[in-house]
């Protein structure tokens, strides 16, 4: 360990993978990334070819790595984060996915939902795992799976068909694949599945009968910070340190270590995580009660979170399916063409609303058209969703927790979108920050696997990395911030019972 | 006025011919077409091929106009683009010289707006200042953006320029002087021509095809800026050459 100088984090996120390496004062030295395709087969469906995102896996990590001009002698350990709930089976035998794997977007488990929701309510499971029954987990998506051939089902009974979310994907093949792979999930990835008891970290027997799902495909669930094994390919012979959800790993990388610590990351979607220390804190006003991190043999910290489904996504909607901008950023330049939003609401619940309404059955509006709306006032629009769904988060995560949030820590790309800080600042009338490292989910998976190898020697000492890089103060008038909320509310609410019927388009 | 150059003409004949062709076409056929020897003809399609003004098919290896050209009609960069493309390489430089990083676009003819701002990493309150304008003149992100603008000569000859402080240049030409010094050495900079107490390091921004499109450069005391004969110290130069040049390589894989 004397002579390395680097931990690689590789991010496998929603619209890309990424690599990156970080020094030793937690500074980014090099990154490398790759987009992988998405496919939307069906109106609500959302896929991944993990073959794919495998193959990327294997070109972004030797590329960081040359860029760094390091050796693989000079990398203590890899860190993994991942997008969440994202699923995939494939053969033990010989590595071959059975399908795309299916996304945390993906609603095609509406119809199991309601069905599974009929027989004791939509929060049936909520004491055991956590999180309300939802289109958004991997339980009823591998149930789906299962249902659908039942040869595969007795392959899954057999163990010879395994699931996983990407990092139990990634590590499978970093560690042999068909030859040995290491078949293994984290407490934080294992919490997203609504198949794990919260409280004893291990597969419920209960849970796992009531979705169906065998045992024996589902993989060994381990701590976040630990060393799993070592490599044998992409970077053979590094130890893998650390695998955590990727907002857990961005909790981890803001070094919110404290109970009160809260942050929220700005990407596809959007997730604010406030550390509940070792308490387990149930929700009353929609949250979800999730695995912060875990480290080694220590006791699991737990978190309350805030998912918001569709964010940066849906500036991407606005590039490439209706293409009023060429690139994500020039959203804050055609929304500067105009000085509001005109009278003109996006509501974006295109897989039904998150936190806090939990509503499977909405879908998104667009609501306030006059003839005097422009382009700009669409795109002030989609940045003021981001913003006012933050806001329903942030009440939400006030409400439970008896205390009100008097800053927000904030990170992850939009986070580059001067006019969108501004605009949260704005509307939660609270400072927003912005820390050195904006790739925290990656920073976050870093820390983790160097904690593991001994590369830094404990949690606290982290903290020292984390400096201040940005700074918006809120400058919204009250009475205008409330006249704007109320609108924005009244606009959501107009998004509920859309979807009536199992075969209308969307579900 | 100077005659034409013949070499320029024959590109241009070049471009002319592949843009009206429906299909690609062979070395020969473009020599033949335009009446010209083989060699001179091959000589001038490999130049505009480097340039990225012809494209080569990889089966056929014949050519076609290349995307380079059709960019010449893109607009100009995104500043939120050149922000995001930028951010996290301006983190690395804050983070590794301890001083604040900007960057900055010229939006008028002497006037240099910011466009970035990441905070000295020091955690003391600092104002941000994404927004705010800039004396091109006075500070070393806008020496650096004018040192390579066509119009400084002719804008800045005569010109008589506005003093902040006793250090502002405020002669056009020694201005000039110092620019020319700005493209021998790659950075530009400023002791306290702006504000009292800051001094600043910065470089020029290339996109993909080389243009400059705005400044990088870290700022702070004097103190820390510059050696003790108050010149700044050409190793936190250094980290801000490497900074741009890491900007123009996420740059180039954004319009990929």
């Amino acid at each position: 360990m004397a002579n390395s100088t680097y931990v690689v984090a590789i991010d496998q996120g929603t619209t890309s993978t990424r690599c990156i390496l970080f020094d030793h004062a937690g500074r980014l030295v090099s990154v490398a990334q790759r987009e992988h395709r998405q496919f939307f087969p069906r109106p609500g469906w959302v896929e991944h070819d993990a073959t794919e995102i495998w193959r990327n896996v294997e070109r972004v990590v030797p590329q960081a790595v040359n860029q760094a001009r390091a050796s693989t002698d000079q990398i203590a350990a890899i860190g993994i984060a991942n997008q969440r709930e994202t699923s995939v089976l494939w053969e033990r035998r010989t590595g071959r996915p059975i399908s795309n794997a299916i996304t945390w977007q993906d609603t095609r488990t509406a119809g199991l939902v309601e069905q599974l929701s009929a027989d004791g309510g939509s929060d049936r499971f909520r004491d055991r795992c956590g999180l309300p029954l939802m289109t958004y987990f991997s339980g009823p998506r591998i149930r789906w799976m299962l249902d659908r051939d039942p040869v595969l089902r007795e392959q899954a009974e057999a163990g010879e068909v395994l699931f996983g979310t990407m990092e139990t994907w990634l590590i499978w093949n970093m560690t042999g694949g068909p030859e040995g792979g290491l078949h293994v999930t984290d407490v934080t990835n294992a919490s997203r599945t609504m198949l794990m008891d919260i409280h004893g970290l291990d597969w419920d027997q209960e849970l796992l009968d009531a979705f169906g799902v065998p045992r024996a495909m589902l993989p060994e669930i381990r701590s976040n910070v630990e060393v799993f094994t070592s490599t044998t390919s992409v970077l053979p012979g590094v130890p893998i340190g650390a695998a955590l959800g990727d907002q857990q790993a961005a909790l981890f990388g803001q070094t919110c270590f404290s109970p009160g610590e809260a942050k929220c990351t700005y990407g596809t979607g959007a997730f604010l995580l406030l550390n509940t220390g070792p308490d387990l804190v149930n929700s009353s006003h929609g949250l979800l009660t999730t695995v912060g991190y875990k480290v080694g043999d220590r006791d699991p910290i737990y978190a309350l979170e805030g998912s918001i489904a569709v964010t940066g996504s849906l500036v991407q909607w606005l590039r490439d399916r209706l293409g009023l901008i060429s690139s994500a950023p020039e959203i804050e330049t055609l929304a500067l063409e105009v000085e509001d939003n005109g009278g003109c609401y996006i509501v974006p619940a295109f897989s039904g609303l998150f936190a806090p309404h939990w509503r499977s059955e909405a879908r998104g509006l667009i609501i306030g058209l006059t003839s005097y709306i422009t382009k700009g006032h669409l795109a002030r629009a989609i940045l003021e969703a981001t913003a006012w769904q933050t806001r329903e988060v942030v009440d939400a995560m006030n409400a439970d927790s008896g205390l009100a949030l008097k800053g927000l820590k904030v990170d992850g790309g939009m986070t580059s979108d001067h006019l969108l800080m501004q605009t949260v600042a704005d509307v939660l009338d609270v400072p927003v920050e912005r820390p050195m490292v904006s790739e925290t989910v990656s920073l976050g998976a870093a820390y983790a696997a160097g904690l593991a190898v001994g590369f830094w020697p404990e949690l606290r000492g982290l903290r020292r990395h984390w400096h201040r890089a940005a700074r918006w103060l809120p400058e919204m008038e009250p009475v205008r911030r409330e006249r704007e909320y109320g609108n924005w509310q009244r606009a959501v609410e107009r998004t509920y019972d859309w979807l009536q019927h199992e075969d209308d388009p969307g579900t | 006025m100077p005659g034409t150059v013949q070499s320029i003409e024959r590109a241009a004949a070049v471009l002319r011919l592949l843009a009206q062709s429906a299909r690609p076409l062979g070395v020969v056929e473009i020599a033949n077409a335009l009446s010209l020897p083989k060699g001179t003809a091959h000589g001038i399609i490999r130049t505009l091929h480097s340039v990225g003004f012809v494209a080569q098919d990889s089966r056929s290896g014949r050519y076609r106009i290349g995307s380079g050209l059709l960019r010449l009609h893109e607009p100009p960069l995104d500043h939120n683009e050149l922000r995001a493309c930028a951010m996290n390489w301006t983190d690395t430089l804050a983070a590794r010289t301890g001083e604040a990083v900007r960057i900055g676009v010229l939006t008028a003819p002497l006037e240099l707006t910011v466009v970035h701002h990441v905070f000295r990493p020091d955690d003391s309150v600092q104002v941000m200042e994404v927004g705010r304008v800039l004396p091109a003149h006075a500070c070393a992100l806008g020496k650096a953006v004018l040192a390579y603008h066509p119009d400084s000569p002719a804008l800045l000859r005569d010109a008589a320029l506005e003093p902040f402080t006793p250090r502002t240049v405020t002669s056009g030409r020694s201005l000039l002087g110092q620019l020319s010094t700005v493209r021998e050495r790659g950075w530009a900079a400023d002791v306290e021509e702006f504000t009292g107490g800051e001094a600043g390091i910065a470089v020029p921004i290339r996109d993909h095809g080389g243009a400059v499109v705005g400044a990088v450069g870290l700022a702070g005391a004097p103190q820390t800026v510059c050696d003790g004969g108050r010149n700044p110290r050409p190793r936190l130069a250094v980290h801000v050459m490497e900074t741009a040049r890491a900007i123009t390589g996420e740059l180039a894989i954004r319009r990929e």
